[in-house]
């Protein structure tokens, strides 16, 4: 599964033998116990799992907001688990876009701000308009987080994820909070900027269903891949049974 | 480039405008008190520099009895002078209409048909003397302006036992009097005491002093050593009754603008250290609290890609904003403060001209010192977030751990309500900032403590000057040494009732290599006007044999009761003697000597002489008494005690209320800085917890008790705090104020002390108040929600 040794452009990211423990006082929590996966460049990844299954850790880890315990992480040809904190943060502000579980919106911007937030320091960034409009939001761009639904919110945090092209977009759980036609619309809006800018998507998810339009589903269980299928024919986010 | 991080910046800024404010106000303080400071200095030193170097304020100085014109040559040939400009000074009685007692003056001739070498005069109004010209003098400005005089006035002066009648033909100043004291006045009074310029042929002419001088000053080369030209000098001089010669250190008028100066410089240090403090600890508790509910906005700014470098300079803006806005408000008001503290120096330091003016590096220096302390107080509070990695600050702080306090580890538990249990919880759970916040307000009411010590302690000075040490009502003061008889004829005069003898001698004191000038006071055995009192301030007796000397001068000299001085008497056939001190008493102004008066007589080898007198008067006969010793010639000088005490009353009096209301001012803003963002950032904290309080239905008032509660602690805290430290910072101030003139009594009222808490405390209320009405409006909804 591993031999390329990371020589092959195709692959996004590739973890080996990658652990992740906490330590609160006496007690350690091995929230990841040796996981080793590639995850292709291009492609739509869902990951599955029960509650503390070390998803999140995994996302975090792969997207330099953490670092591993032990094991190793490539970005591409470069070995991420050596970065340094300044390179992390370069990684994060150039490649990757985040959307986290719990938006993380500034409260004092507006939605078009919070977008800006993001398109400020990226090197190539879309609008901020284009972005809400990618998100079907152009007309709230005015709107505080405070006067946003939290469906509105969470597609803010699309847009300011999506903002600045990133090359990965990493997503926490972005429907968890939302109603079934608003999830839609925001999986659409990742479906769109997956197919049209090939960026690499990884979404984190407590629904089966969604798994249908990934290209690859990886299954975690207590810390560990449990299954990775491969989808030949991923389907529509409208076509998805909730 | 980052224009959606500087709108959050601007937008959170104005959430907390009210702390920010106080932060500002405090900043503001800060800043002024030193552009004010050193402006002033600066403005002094600068007026004093251009006015000394344009009008050749000379080096060394020496004041004899006589001396022929002659010997010029020899004092050009000290090495090291460069010029040298002899004198004719005389002291004169003056009579102004209108006014019952007589004023005195000092004659000073002017070389005719040349100007002056040395202490050059700056001419206000009107003309200089043409050369040889009679019947006309130059008035000092202070003098002329008292009396509303205007050029082509006439002056009625006793000089030499005749009277004359001079008229005013130039207004002028001097850098020689600056500051100008009139002989045995302990302030300046600019209606009883001038200086007025005579042409030296006329004067010469008039005090029987012809081809001789009294008085000379010398220049220094710029190599030259002033050791060696005053010994030299006095070498010279002895022989004509020359005085010790002493420089520009030792000149009165120099030394107070001096001393004044370096008086200043201690306050300008002091006060604006403890408000930048202040405000930087300021900046610290709001900025920690900043950090705190942004935890999360920190952890997704890093999580997309913002460097610490950006995330940390995004708040370093937010106070470095303040940090613009209280700068320009405090350079702003050190500029006025600086502009009426230099206009009251105006009355006491007669320069040409004096402005406020303050040079760029203080104004720099004063910004950069506010920048510096408010940007620490900033990273330290940004350093934890900072380090935080960007998955941990997202995810929302655990619960703080508490523990039961000390207080109930002591088992005093039982007696504490659970709302009380509530409020020592927190105040013990950050020990570090309960410090800070009692050090700050402790620290208002410092200031407040040393602002009313100030009045306190002048008081006292002056009543134990006036009420206890000089009970006389005037001071007489002779042309020269008169036979004891003289005392009759004064009994004689109107309406006093009652003279005592005082024969005065300038002395030359030595002990070891510790040497001063001085005069030695000779006093009736049991003085009952002009006391001398013991440490105690009890009268004292004047002891029988030796000298009685004022603590501070014996501090000067080094020595103890029972040690033997050497006094060099500066008068007649200059003796030097050798006399043991018998007793050490206690003096606020002035270094005296004092000594039995016939014992005095005795050492000097003259029969029963006098110098003055002090007399007590019936005040009905003040005028008749008054309008008599107008006409007495052998009387050069005359203090009415009374009116030296109102002056000061009046000038310096006023001065200091202003700078006691300038204190207030301050030491109310920062008590209000302090405890009003205390207050808030305890609310910001715990609004979450007091709302579900309110949910859980507790009252208003509960709430409150449990967010002041803490408050109240902190103030009870820092009350002693603030005592404490407000004495420490009076007796510093008493002991950098402890100088040859003045020595400030540390003396403080027990109204101080209460007048300090009661402002602290009113501050206090308004700070709940303000915070109070914020409780009411939590709305327990979005409180709920964490929003804020
Ligand atoms: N900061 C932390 N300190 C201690 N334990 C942690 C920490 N973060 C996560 N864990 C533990 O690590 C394990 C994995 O957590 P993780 O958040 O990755 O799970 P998850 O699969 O994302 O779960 P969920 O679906 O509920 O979001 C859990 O047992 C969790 O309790
Ligand atoms: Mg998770």
């Amino acid at each position: 599964m591993s031999e390329n040794n990371g020589v092959n452009g195709n692959i996004t990211f590739r973890t080996e033998g990658l652990t992740k423990d906490y330590v609160t006082g006496e007690t350690v929590v091995q929230a990841l116990r040796g996981v080793t996966l590639e995850i292709p460049k291009g492609d739509m990844v869902v990951l599955l799992g029960p509650s503390g299954s070390g998803k999140s850790t995994f996302l975090n880890i792969i997207g330099g907001l953490d670092s591993p315990t032990s094991g190793e992480v490539y970005f591409k040809k470069d070995k991420l688990s050596d970065y340094s904190e300044q390179q992390l943060t370069r990684f994060r502000r150039h490649n990757v876009g985040f959307v986290f579980q719990s938006y993380n919106l500034v409260p004092s911007l507006t939605a078009y701000e919070n977008v800006a937030l993001v398109t400020d320091i990226a090197l190539d960034p879309i609008p901020p308009m284009e972005a809400l409009k990618a998100v079907n939001l152009e007309n709230r761009a005015r709107h505080f987080p405070s006067q946003l639904s939290g469906g509105e919110q969470q597609r803010v945090a699309i847009a300011r994820a999506l903002a600045k092209r990133p090359e990965v977009l990493l997503c926490d759980e972005p429907t968890g909070a939302l109603d079934s036609e608003t999830g839609i619309v925001v999986l659409k809006a990742l479906q769109e900027v997956n197919k049209n800018y090939g960026t690499t998507t990884i979404i984190i998810t407590h629904n089966a269903a969604i798994a249908d339009m990934a290209d690859r589903v990886i299954y975690f269980g207590d810390g560990q891949v449990v299954d990775v299928k491969v989808n030949k024919n991923p389907v529509g986010p409208e076509e998805i049974s909730w | 480039m980052i224009e959606a991080l500087n709108k959050k910046l601007m937008r959170d800024l104005w959430r907390i405008k009210g702390q920010m404010l106080a932060i500002i106000l405090v900043m503001a303080c800060g800043i002024s008190t030193f552009i004010m400071s050193f402006g002033v200095i600066d403005s002094l030193k600068l007026s004093q520099d251009v006015y000394y170097d344009r009008y050749q304020f000379a080096d060394v100085f020496a004041q004899l009895q006589r001396a022929p014109q002659g010997i010029k040559q020899q004092v050009m040939d000290i090495p090291g002078v460069s010029a040298v400009e002899m004198r004719v000074v005389f002291g004169v009685t003056i009579q102004v209409d209108g006014m019952d007692e007589p004023a005195t003056g000092k004659l000073i001739s002017l070389p005719d048909g040349r100007t002056p070498l040395l202490n050059n005069l700056y001419l206000r109004r009107g003309r200089m003397l043409y050369p040889d010209e009679d019947g006309a003098i130059l008035s000092s400005e202070a003098f002329a302006d008292a009396h509303g005089f205007a050029l082509g006035d006439r002056i009625s002066m006793v000089i030499n036992g005749h009277r004359q009648a001079l008229k005013i033909v130039g207004i002028v100043l001097s850098p020689e009097y600056v500051y100008s004291l009139g002989p045995g006045a302990l302030f300046p009074d600019d209606k009883r005491f001038g200086t007025f310029w005579m042409s030296q042929r006329s004067l010469e002419a008039a005090v029987d002093m012809d081809g001789a001088f009294n008085d000379i000053s010398i220049r220094m080369d710029r190599g030259g050593n002033q050791e060696n030209i005053k010994q030299e000098l006095d070498i010279i001089l002895k022989p004509y009754g020359g005085l010790i010669s002493y420089g520009r250190d030792e000149q009165m008028s120099n030394w107070f603008v001096q001393n004044e100066m370096d008086q200043l410089r201690v306050m300008g240090y002091f006060a604006p250290v403890i408000f930048l403090c202040v405000a930087a600890f300021l900046v610290n508790v709001v900025m920690t609290r900043q950090v705190a509910t942004q935890r999360e906005q920190i952890g997704m700014l890093k999580a997309v890609g913002y460097t610490n470098g950006e995330i940390s300079l995004h708040y370093l803006k937010m106070v470095l904003m303040v940090v613009v806005v209280g700068s320009i408000l405090g350079v702003g008001t050190g500029v006025w403060l600086g502009a009426g503290m230099t206009n009251m120096y105006t009355q006491f330091f007669h320069f040409p001209i004096l402005q406020f003016s303050f040079s760029a590096e203080v104004m720099i220096f004063s910004v950069l010192f506010c920048t510096v302390s408010a940007v620490i107080g900033t990273l330290t509070a940004i350093r934890a977030a900072a380090k935080l990695p960007p998955a941990e600050a997202m995810r929302p702080e655990s619960p703080t751990h508490f523990r039961r306090t000390f207080l109930e580890r002591m088992g005093l538990e039982k007696y504490f309500s659970h709302l009380f249990r509530i409020v020592i919880r927190h105040v013990e759970r950050r020990p570090v900032r309960t410090l800070f916040s009692t050090v700050g307000i402790g620290l208002s009411m410092s200031i407040l403590i040393f602002a009313f010590f100030m009045e306190d302690s002048i008081n006292y000075m002056l009543e134990v000057q006036f009420d206890m040490a000089q009970r006389e009502d005037i001071s007489l003061g002779f042309v020269e040494p008169r036979s004891i008889n003289a005392l009759e004829e004064i009994r004689l005069l109107p309406g006093v009732l009652k003279v005592e003898p005082v024969r005065s001698v300038a002395v030359f004191l030595k002990f070891g290599h510790y040497a001063k000038r001085s005069s030695i006071m000779g006093l009736a055995p049991e003085p009952d006007l002009h006391r001398i009192l013991d440490r105690d301030l009890r009268a004292a007796r004047i002891p029988e044999q030796g000298l009685a000397l004022s603590s501070k001068l014996a501090e000067v000299l080094h020595v103890k009761k029972g040690d033997i001085l050497t006094v060099e008497v500066l008068e007649d056939r200059r003796p030097t003697l050798k006399i043991r001190v018998a007793e050490i008493v206690e003096e606020f102004i002035g270094l005296s000597a004092f000594m039995n008066i016939d014992q005095l007589n005795q050492h000097l080898n003259e029969g029963a002489v006098i110098t003055g007198a002090f007399v007590m008067v019936d005040p009905l006969w003040n005028g008749p008494l008054f309008q008599k010793i107008k006409d007495i010639p052998a009387i050069a000088s005359m203090n009415i005690l009374k009116k030296a005490r109102e002056i000061f009353r009046d000038i310096i009096g006023e001065n200091i209320l202003k700078m006691v209301a300038m204190n207030i001012i301050f030491a109310s803003l920062i008590s209000f800085g302090v405890i009003y963002n205390t207050a808030r950032i305890a609310l910001s904290e715990r609004g979450r917890e007091l709302a579900s309080l309110r949910v859980l239905g507790l009252t208003r008032g509960e709430v409150a008790y449990i967010l002041f509660g803490e408050m109240t602690i902190i103030i009870l805290m820092a009350i002693p705090v603030g005592l404490g430290i407000g004495y420490l910072m009076v007796l510093g101030m008493a002991q950098s104020m402890d100088t040859e003139l003045f020595r400030i009594p540390v003396i403080v009222d027990k109204d101080t002390y209460g007048l300090s808490v009661i402002i602290v405390i009113v501050s206090s209320v308004l700070s709940f108040y303000l915070v109070w009405r914020q409780v009411e409006n939590i709305d327990l909804v979005s409180a709920q929600k964490g929003v804020e």
